[in-house]
């Protein structure tokens, strides 16, 4: 099922993860990680051969409501805990590099 | 301060006591023993005081005072109440404040409870100990230098220590009924879909519930009958009927049959807890239930799936905090992709870190069969196990943790070791079922021991019942710690 987790996976995963990592971090967590992947190995002794995957305990499908407007968060309020806006939207950084 | 809710909801009733008076009560204890316990991150007296106020005035006037007639209730701090914090014990939420109401607040406003404080717990709801909370480590009421349980550790240490009658939290794998355990009280989680999550700070959508924290099994039933029922802004709410369960809780059930899984009493499990479960299980046998040995065969997977399904649906949830609509943004960033990663890294603790990463490993091409798909498969079958052994039994009855509460930095270093603390209740939320954790006695040192009772979907009203014939032939749950006594 899987190989020992290498430092390299971990810096890998962090990126994906969007979580900006300390070389003493990805030591710490490619430690941790291995243990608990190690862990989960035991799922690889059961046979689960066409075994539905069960995504959901109650499994419930196609809930529909009518598609009506209903009153929801003023614009004020959906900014309110915003760190930067202008009052009308969420300012974020500058996207694509200068020049 | 009595803890015994149903004590104190008659005198309110009754008109004997004010919802001011009993608040005011709150509010001195909180004040007299919080500094040692901290199950509070935030209190505002003023305002659970014009709550008390307005529900008095109501009653005084004639009106009904609603069904908790002023009682106090306390919100775990990842449970959405307008214009409070809802930090969820993370940096990252340090200054956020609620913009809407979740639907349990909702419902327990207008049925005349007093929101009275938020309450600790591990960050996002991520551990077993309260001591991943990024503000505060809560301390176990009957022993300070213990943890009361996490990841509702505050709900369960502030009634606990006679702070409060009731408080709600949530269970994603045994967050309500492991601190329920480890602290002396009453704590359930209800089938998933009983309670509806909308403004519950989403953990693992697919396993998180939202339920009560009491002295008695009767406040668990009166917190139960004002939160459950259909929702439509949470999808996954069943709109089924809810049950008057306060109405129906002392009526014994005959003809009871308890499954015991073999499974549950194997190496591990604490000679002292071992006792007291078995002991429950000759008082149910006294009181004319019949004792079924039953199998939950995949039972010593849940741990490893419970870890693969809970963490693949946090890196999903958790992407939302990205420094942009609400919480912590980065001041060291460059382009946007680095102000992300940055916010986080700052923001989020270890815990969460973890069980982000370990997600987006399970959920990555290539891995994805191997872990996340995997786990999913072996959830089928662990609920498989549970409908085979509900075929012959009305409930299940087992330990709810491996032992009584640890001391605070035991397991910290290890974070498998801590995993394994929820060996007995995390198939609940795998297969959806409800679970209830009451008092069933005391270690050699003194520190409460819990029973769990498992029921079939929906079964809430025959766990309450089954866990107050017990309650009412025992009196494990009428101790209090030192600290709670004013």
């Amino acid at each position: 099922m899987s190989e020992a987790l290498t430092p390299e996976t971990v810096r890998k995963v962090a990126r994906l993860a969007r979580i900006q990592l300390t070389e003493a971090d990805v030591d710490r967590f490619t430690r941790q990680l291995g243990q608990v992947l190690g862990y989960v190995e035991m799922l690889s002794e059961l046979n689960t051969d066409g075994v539905e995957p069960l995504a959901h305990p109650l499994e419930i499908e196609n809930v529909l409501r009518e598609d009506e407007p209903t009153p929801s968060l003023s614009r004020e309020a959906a900014l309110s805990n915003s760190p930067k806006s202008d009052g009308k939207y969420f300012l974020v950084p500058q996207i694509l590099d200068a020049g | 301060m009595p803890t015994i809710t149903r004590q104190l909801h008659q005198s309110l009733l009754s008109g004997a006591v004010t919802s001011t008076a009993l608040v005011q009560r709150c509010l001195n204890q909180i004040a007299a023993r919080d500094g040692q316990v901290k199950a509070f991150l935030q209190i505002d007296a003023d305002n659970a005081l014009a709550q008390a106020a307005a529900i008095d005035a109501r009653r005084q006037s004639g009106q009904s005072a609603g069904r908790f007639a002023g009682l106090p209730v306390g919100l775990k701090d990842n449970i959405c109440v307008m214009g409070a914090t809802a930090t969820c014990g993370s940096r990252i939420l340090e200054n956020f404040i609620s913009p809407y109401d979740s639907h349990v607040a909702e419902r327990l406003k207008a049925e005349g409870a007093v929101l009275l404080g938020r309450t600790n717990l591990d960050e996002f709801a991520m551990g077993s100990s309260c001591e991943n909370s990024a503000f505060a480590v809560t301390r176990n009421p009957w022993d300070l230098e213990r943890a009361p349980g996490g990841s509702s550790g505050g709900s369960a240490a502030a009634v606990s220590a006679g702070m409060l009658p009731l408080s709600l939290g949530s269970d994603t794998g045994g967050s309500i009924r492991q601190p329920a355990a480890l602290c002396g009280i009453v704590g359930m989680k209800p089938t998933y879909g009983r309670v509806s999550r909308y403004g519950l700070v989403a953990y693992a959508s697919s396993l998180d519930q939202i339920g009560p924290f009491a002295g008695d099994v009767y406040g668990a039933a009166l917190i139960m009958e004002a939160i459950a029922g259909h929702d439509r802004r949470d999808s996954t709410s069943v709109n089924l009927p809810v049950p008057s369960y306060t109405q129906t809780v002392d009526q014994p059930l005959a003809g009871l049959k308890i499954g015991v899984a073999r499974e549950h009493f194997v190496e591990g499990l604490d000679p002292a807890v071992e006792q007291s479960v078995r002991a429950a299980i000759e008082v149910y046998r006294s009181l004319g239930a019949t004792i079924i040995e039953v199998s939950l065969p995949r039972s010593r997977y849940c741990v490893a799936v419970y870890y693969m399904v809970a963490s693949s649906e946090a890196s999903s949830n958790l992407s939302r905090f990205d420094g942009v609509h609400y919480g912590h943004r980065s001041e060291n960033h460059g382009n946007l992709a680095e102000m992300y990663a940055a916010s986080r890294a700052e923001g989020f603790g270890d815990e969460v870190k973890r069980r982000i990463m370990l997600g987006t490993y399970a959920l990555s091409a290539g891995y994805y069969d191997a872990y996340y798909k995997k786990a999913l498969q072996v959830r089928r079958l662990i609920r498989e196990d549970f409908d085979a052994a509900f075929q012959s039994v009305d409930l299940i009855l087992s330990p709810v943790t491996p032992s009584s509460a640890f001391k605070i930095g035991e397991l910290t270093s290890d974070p498998l070791a801590m995993y394994l603390q929820d060996i007995y209740t995390l198939s609940a939320n795998l297969a959806g079922i409800p679970g209830l954790s009451i008092p069933c006695g005391y270690s050699p040192s003194g520190l409460p021991i819990g029973l769990q009772l498992l029921g079939p979907h929906f079964s809430e009203d025959r766990l309450l019942r089954a866990a107050r014939m017990y309650e009412s032939v025992t009196d494990w749950h009428s101790r209090r710690p030192a600290i709670a006594v004013d």
